[in-house]
């Protein structure tokens, strides 16, 4: 392969959603239509075999960028264009089919994405059922087989039940139901927050070893920056539906640029640092309703000034950063604490 | 060492089910001293939350204590009738749980359920009281508390509201708060803040502290001393420093080297392969045995006990008979 090749791209995205009182309450209560602006104009390119992350705190607008991505919302403006083809043109169920089963979801909550009346064989076979996978009976199941033990559980587990399933378990199951169509592009969302550590390290695990083993290319959605250091080659940081700083794992830990992001870096309670006297960032995320004028970091920022409450700073290259900050742009940040970090270790698909 | 304020001894707790009466704790003890923070770090499963249950007499039946005993300050107080333990609770325990929502009415005012509380364990007028109230919300960082008093539950955001449940949690000066997973439903920035006050409030009011959490991370920068629970057992305990640095357990261990870092280099996390046995399902012997890297016959027979292990003390047969220097040993 000689130039990496784009499989997903993402340009100038927008998705609100209508949060208005019902009319007859607005009109007596004389308020006005309210809209949210869960994602607000955000673009970005993926290359194939690579790990994207996202990262941002609750309400950001990153689960609904992946929602977006695999087609679950509709985007309000903007495009998604994976594989060469626009998701949102394909109108017919039919006409879209092909595309779908080339882009998978894996959801954050093992116990609410698995119905709980179907057998586990059921669960992975229903993908293939859909897009016609397999020709036969026989063909279906050894099919169920090889996933499971993909995703390191046994045959026989296909004849259970979710319930039967520890959390971890079920996360693999997950997969597997992602992976029965043989995608190429796997949506991950939050997929081990909801796991204990030691079980989150064998699912991080797992999800290395199948992006190996199948080439797969990693959309992944996490609060967590310690896990997107281990997971991921670039990273997005969002903030109130918007890309404030979009960077390589190594670039981004090593010398974060945006003040929001350093704030994240900061606060992340660590191991090494027993007992660290920290000055914890006063201030929280605004209500994105009503979103704060200009750069919407602005009132948590112990950097702006009078632009950044007017004027709303747009990605630009600093370096090997792309940043949305006015403070970068006219170099009057401080330098930031910085994490060492080595270059890619990461094992790349061949 | 100061004289502990809680002393938990040999706790017991039970589970009867239809089909036989599960060990859901198994004989843990563990003392906390004033202006202390004990963290209790685990699995879900692990029985760290009930741990707190128990302390503060809150387990849900038929969950029961079948053994062992609770002292605070030198009174015992697992054998209390519920009226006696119902006046201990706030006023000598205060308690912050993991969901801010579940701990607030939401029909009434924060100032209304604040005024409430100071007023059912302190001897103050209703003014005093609201001036108490007052001060209490300026001291776990509320602005404005002259107008957020008569706000309601809903009015808050999460970060803000489990503010409002601190504040209510040391409404009426408690010397123990027991702090089940306070931040794990907080974004990290607000996490930093709360976790800052909880470790000021302590440092101020010489309150005792039992953290109770799965995040190492908020142990580590919080905790004086850790307890780590496996399978309703203390696996290991010691001073933070040591077990972060150097874990003796190799269920602490295992557990330490799984959690993913910032910085280094970027390889495969080590896992420990397996999952904790299910109540039900516990296994003779240590209950880590079947996934432990460095298992002995001995492990699946005999249950190890907590033996002083280089500067923590560990459940393991790994420490026994071990010749320590007598320095490196450590008092409880």
């Amino acid at each position: 392969m000689a130039e990496p090749e784009t499989l997903l791209h993402v340009e100038e995205l927008h998705r609100s959603f209508d949060v208005s009182l019902p009319a007859l309450e607005r009109l007596l209560k004389g308020k006005k239509r309210a809209t949210l602006k869960a994602v607000d104009g955000i673009s970005f390119t993926m290359r194939r075999g690579e790990t994207f992350a996202l990262v941002g705190e609750s309400g950001c607008g990153k689960s609904t960028v992946a929602r977006l991505v695999v087609g679950l919302y509709r985007p309000s403006a903007g495009r998604v264009v994976f594989a060469g083809q626009e998701l949102a043109r394909l109108r017919s169920r039919k006409a879209a089919a092909p595309v779908r089963r080339r882009l998978q979801m894996i959801f954050q909550d093992p116990y609410a994405s698995l119905n709980p009346r179907w057998r586990v064989k059921r669960i992975i076979a229903e993908p293939l059922r859909t897009h016609r996978l397999v020709a036969s009976e026989a063909a279906l199941r050894e099919r169920v087989a090889e996933l499971l033990l993909q995703v390191r559980l046994s045959p026989a587990d296909g004849e259970k039940f979710p319930h039967e399933f520890s959390g971890g378990q079920r996360q693999r199951i997950s997969i597997a139901r992602a992976l029965a169509s043989n995608p190429e592009f796997l949506v991950c969302d939050e997929p081990t927050s909801a796991l204990d550590v030691s079980v989150q390290a064998q699912i991080l695990n797992l999800m290395k070893d199948l992006q190996r083993e199948l080439g797969l290319t990693y959309l992944f959605i996490s609060h967590n920056l310690a896990v997107i250091y281990q997971m991921s080659d670039r990273v997005g940081v969002m903030y109130l539906g918007r890309l404030v700083e979009i960077a390589s794992a190594e670039q981004l830990f090593a010398s974060p640029r945006h003040p929001y992001t350093r704030l994240l870096l900061d606060t992340i309670p660590s191991i090494e640092a027993t007992a660290r006297e920290r000055e914890p960032v006063a201030g929280e995320v605004p209500n994105p309703i009503h979103p704060p004028s200009g750069c919407s970091f602005h009132p948590r920022c112990p950097f702006a000034n009078d632009r950044c409450r007017r004027e709303r700073p747009e990605l630009i290259n600093a370096g090997r950063t792309l940043v949305a900050c006015h403070a970068v742009e006219e170099d009057r940040l401080p330098r930031a604490r910085r994490y060492t970090v080595y270059e890619t270790s990461i094992p790349q698909p061949q | 060492m100061l004289e502990p304020l809680l002393r938990v001894e040999n706790l017991r707790v039970e589970l009867p089910t239809r089909r036989g009466v599960l060990t859901a704790i198994d004989d843990i003890s563990l003392a906390i001293a004033p202006g202390e923070v004990l963290g209790v770090v685990g699995e879900s499963g692990a029985g760290k939350s009930l741990t707190g249950a128990a302390i503060i007499g809150l387990l849900e039946p038929p969950l029961r204590i079948a053994a062992g005993r609770i002292t605070l300050a030198g009174r015992r107080i697992d054998k209390l009738p519920d009226e006696a333990m119902r006046r201990i609770r706030g006023r000598e325990i205060g308690a912050i749980f993991q969901d801010p929502l579940t701990s607030l009415n939401p029909l009434y005012t924060i100032g209304r359920q604040l005024v409430e509380t100071i007023r059912t364990h302190l001897d103050l007028s209703p003014a005093a009281a609201r001036d108490r109230a007052l001060a209490l919300l300026a001291e776990v960082g509320i602005a404005g508390a002259e107008t957020r008093i008569n706000h309601y539950p809903h009015q808050f955001s999460g970060g803000m509201r489990q503010r409002v449940v601190i504040a209510l949690a040391i409404a009426a000066n408690p010397r123990l708060i027991i702090a089940d997973e306070p931040t794990t439903a907080l974004d990290v920035s607000i996490q930093a803040q709360i976790i800052a006050m909880l470790r000021r409030l302590c440092r101020d009011h010489g309150t005792a502290v039992m953290l109770v959490t799965h995040d190492m991370g908020v142990i580590a920068e919080t905790a004086h001393r850790v307890a780590v629970m496996y399978a309703g057992r203390i696996v290991e305990i010691g001073e933070v420093a040591e077990i972060v640095a150097h874990p003796r357990h190799p269920y602490t261990r295992g557990l330490m080297d799984s959690i993913p870092r910032i910085g280094g280099r970027r390889q495969r996390l080590r896992q420990i392969d397996g999952a904790m046995p299910r109540l039900g399902a516990i296994p003779p012997g240590c209950p880590f045995s079947p996934r432990c890297p460095e298992v002995a016959d001995r492990c699946r027979r005999q249950r190890p006990d907590l033996l002083p292990a280089i500067g923590t003390e560990a459940a393991c047969w790994l420490y026994d008979k071990m010749l320590l220097p007598e320095k490196e040993t450590l008092d409880g």
